[in-house]
């Protein structure tokens, strides 16, 4: 796939251009061996739909979320206002990102610093993708007969009120979607939010992703869908802890997307 | 007929209400001892809040059976009191049963309305009861309720159900008085409930049913006052406050965190951006985050006051549900707790420093730093209380005023400065993810 084009906002200003979309990859995206499958997912369905996008590369900087979540308001002031100085420079308007830790803190908390965008969850845009025929019109057999279980986010659940869009990507694939016990508004956190992933759990009688592995693992999918980052480190080791691994999947939507188009 | 039991209606009256009086003034300056909100505009929104929220319970519903249960006792509390109003202005004039001219024939089925409504009232705490006390539902039963709040609990439940039997009684005296024709006591109809009670009641003379009818009235409507006065001290004030505490909740985003202006200036200078003019600044001595419950806003403080104890959120934190130490109901709980104690040292003519604090005399750190920040508790509760707003100001003391934070946060902080991401990765290898695909 030598024809994938990964343009960086700087390379298109070099021409005067402005990308009409900036992907926003994200720390997770950029970084973690698992994770970057799903950037890279994404980057080929919007190669496929031949959208006008671009990525901030090695411009791009955490956006400060879990700094602010610890009580670290500085850093975060100090990313943010970086950031704003960044984007508001290169003049974007659309942000879509695949993290709904970016989303939540690009969308709501950087307005007030001076950084006003529109900000779309991946899973918003995917629907969008899907209801325009871009994506997902073979009515494809890959998923048939597979079995699937969304766990909401809590930063795009609860923080957003984002419940449908995701639900609506995996309807769109043609698989058994069945929902947890604990689903939407009443959603139970995979345990990693407000800066948990970055430190060992306080003590307890449980890790949280545990009892939300078994869960899942109740509802007999042979996949979980997952459309966060951190979401998707708790989900996976849930799996790993519960010797799973093989026999049910934790994936992205993006990932869930690129599959059904022959992507991947 | 002697003036005195008008007298003594109205002295009572007049006491309960100094107290009660004193004792909302006291909540009110308490609440202003948090940070101002500057609440201002959406009214359209917030009323809507009220309506739905408060008024119309509508997230009561997501738990339909105690949701029905406790609308019983709503709607009884709201209707019965036009009963109540009632017999105040009898005990002041010295009538009995004034609205039964207004009402005509139409007064016995009031009353029986209201009587079926006590019943109502009288079944839902009995149910409440056993929930507490017998099913022992695992959320009436966590640490934090121990002692008083599982008394305080129990409480309002036996003295609702006390004060319903009470004027059941009063009606079924009064009836039986009335088929006798005795003075005072004209005839109005027939009430529902009550007569099923007559027969108790049939086999005395007139003469002490008087009494009884009178002591029913007496033990009744003081009753009331006294738990209006007791109300005010009790994990029960959420039948009043629930309706200013819809209205001024917040209307952003729920995963959107307060923004901190005071420091943008000092972080804007750090990175040589030009600061605009009249832009706030940090005043010297300013306290980041919140230690006690004066940094705290009176949002939160209202919140504290309002909330009634029933632990949904507590039910819903994944860090409480795997066994960590944190419970959002305590959040508030201490937080009521901290400043009523304050309150009080402060009327003594004490200053607000006496030497304790919310965070680390009433809440640990080991509670604050469970927190997933999931809004789990924030959607739970019936009346828009957020203890996830709490937990987050007082992270912000400890990280910015302490700098106590987690050693792993620390670290963390420390790669996001050094690296711009929260992982120990170089700066070099954030685009490496496009070569990895290109070269596929």
């Amino acid at each position: 796939m030598s024809e994938i084009k990964i343009p960086t906002v700087a390379e298109l200003a070099t021409n005067g251009m402005v990308p009409e979309i900036l992907f926003w990859v994200g720390c997770a995206g950029s970084y973690d061996e698992r994770y970057k499958n799903v950037t890279r997912a994404f980057v080929k369905i919007l190669n496929k739909v031949g959208v006008n996008f671009a990525v901030l590369g090695p411009e791009e900087t955490c956006t400060g979320d879990p700094a602010r979540r610890a009580g670290n308001d500085f850093l975060f002031q100090m990313q943010a206002l970086s950031n704003i100085q960044v984007l508001n420079g290169y003049g974007i308007r659309t942000i879509i990102t695949a993290c709904p830790h970016c989303f939540n803190t690009l969308k709501n908390e950087y307005p007030a610093l001076g950084g006003s965008y529109e900000v779309i969850h991946h899973s918003t845009y995917l629907q969008q993708l899907i209801d325009m025929g871009k994506v997902v019109q073979k009515g494809g057999e890959t998923f048939k007969g597979r079995k699937i279980t969304f766990h909401d986010s809590c930063y795009l659940g609860r923080a957003n009120n984002i419940y449908e869009a995701p639900r609506n990507v995996l309807e769109a694939l043609d698989a058994e979607l069945v929902e947890m016990k604990r689903c939407k508004t009443k959603g139970f956190c995979c345990g990693a939010g407000g800066g948990q992933l970055f430190k060992d759990a306080e003590k307890g009688d449980k890790e949280v992703n545990i009892e939300r592995i078994e869960e899942a693992l109740a509802t007999k999918a042979d996949t979980i869908a997952v459309a966060c980052p951190f979401c998707m480190t708790m989900m996976s080791d849930g799996v790993k802890n519960k010797n799973q691994e093989g026999q049910v999947l934790v994936k992205d939507l993006a990932e869930l997307i690129a599959e059904s188009e022959g992507l991947l | 007929m002697t003036l005195l039991p008008q007298l003594i209606f109205a002295g009572i009256l007049v006491i309960f209400g100094v107290f009660i009086f004193k004792r909302v003034n006291f909540i009110r300056s308490n609440i202003a001892l948090g940070q101002s909100n500057n609440i201002t505009g959406d009214r359209a929104k917030r009323w809507k809040n009220v309506l739905l929220i408060a008024f119309g319970q509508k997230k009561m519903f997501k738990k339909p059976i105690p949701a029905l249960l406790h609308l019983l006792i709503y709607v009884g509390f709201i209707l019965i009191n036009i009963e109540v109003l009632e017999i105040i202005l009898d005990g002041l004039l010295g009538a009995h049963r004034m609205f039964a001219p207004f009402f005509g024939t139409y007064y016995g089925a009031l009353i029986s309305f209201f009587e079926l409504l006590a019943l109502g009232v009288m079944f839902s705490c009995v149910i409440f009861l056993i929930r507490r006390n017998v099913i022992r539902l695992s959320r009436f039963k966590k640490p934090e309720m121990s002692g008083w709040p599982a008394l305080d609990g129990n409480l309002i439940l036996i003295i609702e159900i006390v004060l319903m039997i009470a004027i059941l009684s009063m009606n079924a005296a009064d009836q039986i008085l009335q088929s006798r024709g005795v003075d005072h006591y004209p005839v109005t109809g027939f009430f529902l409930v009550s007569s099923w009670m007559m027969p108790f009641f049939d086999g005395y003379d007139s003469a002490f049913l008087t009494i009884m009818e009178r002591s029913a009235w007496w033990f009744h409507i003081v009753g009331i006052f006294g738990f209006a006065l007791y109300v005010t001290y009790s994990k029960h004030l959420h039948i009043f406050l629930a309706f200013p505490n819809t209205y001024y909740a917040k209307l952003i985003p729920k995963g959107q965190m307060d923004h901190m202006p005071a420091i943008t200036s000092e972080v804007k200078m750090m990175l040589g951006i030009p600061i605009e003019e009249g832009a706030v600044t940090a005043p010297d001595g300013m306290k980041f985050g919140a230690r006690d419950v004066t940094d705290l806003n009176q949002k939160n403080l209202m919140d504290a006051y309002s909330c009634t104890e029933c632990g949904r959120c507590t039910a819903e934190c994944p860090a409480n549900i795997t066994g960590k130490k944190l419970s959002p109901r305590k959040i508030m709980m201490d937080t009521r707790d901290r400043l009523e104690s304050l309150g009080n040292s402060l009327k003594k003519g004490g200053n607000a420093e006496d030497g304790k604090f919310l965070l680390g005399d009433y809440v640990t750190k080991e509670e604050i730093n469970a927190c997933t920040s999931c809004n789990a508790c924030v959607e739970a509760c019936p009346i828009l209380i957020n203890p996830l707003d709490i937990i987050l100001q007082m992270r912000r003391y400890v990280v910015m005023e302490e700098s106590a934070a987690p050693a792993s946060w620390n670290s963390m902080f420390q790669n996001i400065e050094t690296n711009f991401a929260p992982w120990k990765f170089s700066v070099q290898d954030r685009f490496n993810w496009a070569e990895e695909l290109k070269n596929k």
